[in-house]
């Protein structure tokens, strides 16, 4: 695992009003675990959503099923656990009657207040949480973070998309204009316009993560108004693509592979690779290595990956995003290079500037670039 | 082609008739449910359990429709149960309602794990707007049979329940059970049949959310469409053909929130999308009044006495 | 067997009778998904009540179940159904986090002070809303409180995601944070907070309200026979509005304290329904507030084991939405047995 980023000028910069108070890399505190060698490694995973919804909670269930297989590790799971107390019981109880040593808390809502509160109590069970909030010094020892930095696919995505688009018109259905989901608008956008650079992409806001009539809804609308590849950020993008095969556009997925579900339009997709996450945390718990606090990757670490193409996708988009994922696994593309506008006309990367993927001044981004037809304002 | 604020309208119109069928089929099944004196809260749960039936039997069988047919007897199942649990002297309907949503919706969630990976055959659409050269309005226009099968028993049973001695019975019965005993009727076989009914025509519309639109099964396709159908009831004054409107108008409304901001209109989509909500509550306090009674209201149903 | 003793073993009785039905039919069910019932209803109470922490998690599920059941429960007494114990909980918990930061310097006890009563206010207002369009407007109070229940979490979804957006909470959009030191602290010696205490405290209260005072009284005639009230003069008007402000009071404060016990802050997690659940533990209790504690718990309890559930035995969450359909619709049923074992006339419900 390409944990050991080494240590750069990185300064922990700790929480200011700009800062956002979200992950950063910074030094690397070692904690020193060591785990009874002959014991099962006992994992528990926790999913705010149905553990089969073709999305986000099932790209985290695929994950913990690679472990499950794993003869030396013992997992077990709970879904649809809301983001309320009950997620810290259900921590409590994994811990206590389970005898979890390490607790997967999948969903973003549940760091703040509960694994927080959680996790000074029981200072020998490591809390990973999926979303990349830990800060050092702020947050207890016994809490670790990892994201994957899907936004990266999604800009190789949105090459395929830019590439194979007609009509220059792009749409993405997504839940709310939060950081996360406005990166990988951006991400979307900046790939189509390296490939035509005078594409569009319009976003609809559904409110909410699961809302299927209401997907179904924004990718009718946005097909009425030219568009003809959709992609979107929900938690189950089923809706969403079979909504555009239905209606005869491409689509590209997320989360998981939905190409199963239409045959003709899927492009491409940005897709997790969770397995490995787990499976890397698996091995460093066995063998009683320390845990880093904050793990984080994209393609290059292989956190993410890209789907199949499809095979109407031109050669020559083909060759582009090929390029394009060349440069991300070299570690040498950079996306937000300035100067790079918003969609207000304001100049929110100077000239010259330039934001490598891992710059915490990305976290906190609440603007949609140039090209981009929709407000984060709600 | 360029639609642009003509995309709104379009979008509406579209809508209407996609989220408004289910609508549809609900509010009918829980005015044929409440004009015999019984209110069926519990249709959100045979809603559920209806667009599952319909999925898993339309995966295994191949056929669609088959699944409509088998979402049907289920919701048929379930309203016959919630009949039969209130027509026990001092069971309360509403509450009983609140307690089948649960074990619907539990139910249909259990049961349908398997079925939210696999594709199951998706029901036909009908092409209504081949006329047109506008690709947006022939999308709009691809309508489903079941939208017009819904417009043929609203119709069928508004003139059924005028009409025809079947009708009488019903209605005789959900205006007073006493009068209905005295002349000899099965008040509690009458009601039982209504509610089984009605949950049949809930049953489809469920299957309509699941094999048509937006075609998927999962547990959360359903965001409360049984419970406002009990307030579509009343918006249409137990009119069956008024539900056919109030439906439409419904899914018009719902459609307005995701399309303006395809134009555009970005902000405040919170409350867009709660039009629907705003709408319904506004027109009923409009129309309603203390001094005249709720014109068409079935005088036994325990929600208006 | 003497009159008394009869009633008093009735209700009893019958509870019991229902809780065994509907543990059968459940252990039907579950041996029919292929899991053995007795493992199942074994791993049901360990989880629920089984050992000191279970009882605390079914506690702490319990606590705002007994606060938004007095929505339903206490208009139950003047004959309203009233659903609307979701949006009271919302605009309860925004509203209270709102207060708290308007007085950013106030010490602990007037931060919490000021966010009860705002919780208690909003809430008030939001149920007392669809009490008066039933009464002024004979509007459906079923229907108007379940449409309010959309509108108060579009409100606070568009409240909270623009005017009162905290810029730091990016990624889960929220209001500020209330500030550690006014969060409501746990009950010493348990992992409970306070929230727990407010619902039992509300719970008695209502009680005595209902059963003891003459405004109770009131109430439970206006419920009886609105024509019969009026003509006797009480102020039916009045009183649908003043119960309602109660019950949607006590919402409030649930929604409250999921904001100054849990959160710090008013986010889209206010909405968690509480407020549906509180409905069925009303409806169970058969209005009464002094049974809706301990049914709370029963359905706390119920809901605590749905995680235990998943990682033994495998079976999904929606498991425990059909065990709490089973006993509430066999409880249910079961009203129509009492009366029938006495051979003195039954009195009135509640």
């Amino acid at each position: 695992m390409a944990a050991s980023r080494k240590l750069t000028r990185r300064q922990v910069l700790q929480g200011t009003a700009a800062a956002g108070a979200l992950g950063m890399l910074g030094r690397f505190d070692w904690i020193g675990q060591a785990w009874g060698a002959t014991d099962k490694v006992k994992m528990g995973f926790i999913f705010v959503g149905p553990r089969d919804d073709y999305g986000y909670n099932q790209a985290h269930f695929e994950g913990k099923s690679a472990v499950a297989k794993l003869d030396w590790a013992k997992a077990f799971d709970e879904e649809k656990v809301p983001e309320t107390i009950e997620v810290q019981k259900t921590m409590e109880s994994m811990i206590k009657l389970d005898g979890a040593q390490v607790i997967f808390p999948t969903s973003f809502g549940y760091f703040d207040p509960h694994i927080l509160k959680v996790a000074p109590q029981y200072p020998n069970i490591q809390f990973l949480h999926c979303g990349g909030l830990y800060q050092e010094g702020k947050h207890p020892k016994n809490v670790g973070s990892y994201f994957g930095y899907i936004d990266e696919s999604q800009y190789v995505a949105g090459i395929v998309a830019g590439g194979m688009s007609k009509s220059g018109k792009l749409g993405f259905v997504a839940a709310k204009p939060i950081p996360q989901v406005l990166r990988n608008i951006n991400n979307y956008m900046l790939g189509a316009r390296s490939i035509r650079p005078n594409c569009t992409t319009n976003v609809i806001f559904t409110g909410d993560w699961s809302l299927p009539v209401r997907e179904a809804e924004a990718t009718n609308s946005l097909v009425d108004q030219g568009i003809d590849v959709i992609t979107c950020h929900v938690d189950s993008p089923k809706v969403v693509i079979t909504t555009a095969e239905k209606r005869g556009i491409y689509c590209t997925g997320y989360h998981c592979n939905q190409a199963k579900l239409a045959p003709r339009g899927y492009l491409t997709g940005a897709e997790w690779n969770w397995a490995k996450v787990y499976m890397d945390y698996a091995e460093l718990i066995r063998k009683g290595e320390p845990i880093p606090h904050l793990i984080r990757g994209g393609l290059k670490e292989g956190l993410v990956k890209v789907s199949e193409y499809h095979q109407t996708v031109t050669e020559a988009v083909r060759t582009q995003a090929e390029a394009a994922k060349a440069k991300f696994m070299s570690g040498s593309m950079v996306v937000y290079k300035g100067p790079i506008k918003d969609n207000t006309g304001r100049v929110v990367i100077a000239a010259g500037k330039e934001h490598v993927q891992t710059d915490i001044w990305l976290e906190s981004m609440d603007w949609l670039v140039e090209g981009v037809i929709g407000s984060t304002k709600s | 082609m360029e639609v642009g604020w003509w995309g709104v309208l379009i979008a509406v119109l579209g809508g209407a008739i996609r989220i408004g069928t289910p609508f549809l089929f609900v509010s009918l099944g829980e005015c044929l449910t409440e004009k015999s004196g019984r209110i069926n809260l519990g249709l959100e749960g045979t809603l559920v359990m209806g667009a599952m039936t319909g999925y898993a039997v339309a995966l295994h069988s191949g056929s669609p429709w088959l699944g409509v047919l088998c979402a049907g007897l289920a919701g048929m199942v379930l309203g016959a149960l919630h009949s039969w649990l209130c027509s026990f002297r001092r069971v309360n309907d509403i509450a009983v309602g609140i307690a089948m949503m649960l074990f619907g919706t539990g139910l249909a969630f259990f049961l349908g794990k398997p079925y939210i990976q696999p594709s199951a055959p998706r029901l036909p659409s009908i092409d209504l707007g081949g006329w047109s050269d506008v690709p947006q309005l022939t999308a709009a226009l691809q309508i489903n049979a079941l939208f017009l099968l819904g417009i043929v028993v609203a119709v069928a049973l508004g003139w059924m329940l005028k009409h025809t001695a079947w009708g009488l019975k019903v209605r005789v019965v959900g205006e007073s059970a006493d009068a209905a005993r005295a002349l000899g009727l099965p008040v509690d076989r009458i009601r039982i049949m209504s509610t089984a009914l009605g949950g049949f025509l809930a049953g489809i519309g469920g299957s309509y959310l699941s094999l048509y639109y937006p075609f998927n099964w999962s547990e959360g396709l359903s965001s409360g469409q049984g419970l406002m159908a009990v307030a579509l009831v009343i918006f249409a004054r137990w009119k069956p053909v008024g539900c056919l409107w109030v439906s439409l108008l419904w899914g018009g409304a719902a459609a307005l929130g995701p399309s303006l901001q395809s134009v555009g209109i970005t902000g405040g989509y919170y409350i867009f999308n709660a039009i629907p909500y705003i709408m319904t509550l506004a027109v009923m306090i409009i129309t309603c009044s203390p001094r005249r009674n709720l014109a068409g209201v079935p005088h036994e149903l325990t929600v208006t006495r | 067997m003497p009159h008394t003793l009869n009633k008093a073993l009735e209700p009893f009785l019958i509870i019991v009778g229902s809780l065994s039905v509907s543990m059968v039919l459940f252990g039907a069910f579950v041996a029919a998904a292929g899991a053995n019932p007795f493992e199942v209803y074994q791993t049901m109470y360990r989880a629920a009540f089984g050992t000191s922490f279970s009882w605390q998690n079914t506690l702490i599920r319990a606590a705002p179940l007994m606060l938004t059941a007095l929505c339903t429960a206490l208009p139950g007494y003047l004959g309203l159904i009233i659903i609307g114990g979701e949006g009271a909980v919302v605009m309860g918990g925004l509203f209270a986090a709102i207060a708290a930061l308007t007085i950013p310097d106030a010490p602990p006890m007037v931060v919490l002070t000021t966010m009860a009563l705002a919780g208690m206010a909003a809430g008030a207002i939001w149920l007392a809303i669809g009490g008066a369009l039933r009464h002024y407007r004979a509007v459906n109070e079923t229907i108007s409180s379940l449409l309010l229940n959309y509108i108060a979490i579009a409100l606070l979804n568009h409240l909270v995601t623009s005017t009162f957006r905290d810029p730091e909470s990016l990624n889960h959009p929220s209001t500020h944070h209330i500030g550690e030191a006014n969060m409501i602290g746990l009950i010493p010696g348990t992992d409970l907070h306070w929230g727990l205490a407010f619902g039992i405290v509300a719970c008695v209260l209502s009680w005595f309200l209902m059963h003891h005072t003459v405004f109770g009284f009131s109430s439970q005639i206006a419920g009886g026979n609105v024509r019969a009230a009026q003509i006797a003069g009480l102020p039916v008007g009045r009183l649908i509005l003043i119960v309602c402000c109660v019950a949607g009071a006590a919402g409030g404060l649930a929604g409250m304290v999921e904001v100054a016990a849990i959160h710090g802050r008013a986010n889209d997690t206010l909405n968690a329904n509480y407020g549906y659940a509180g409905i069925l533990v009303a409806f169970v209790a058969r209005n009464n507030p002094l049974a809706i504690i301990p049914v709370a718990v029963l359905l706390g309890g119920i809901r605590a084991s749905s995680g235990l559930l998943q990682r033994v035995h495998e079976l999904p969450d929606a498991t425990v939405l059909v065990m709490q359909g089973i006993i509430f619709l066999v409880i249910l049923f079961s009203e129509t047995l009492y009366g029938r074992f006495s051979r003195m006339p039954k009195e009135g419900a509640a």
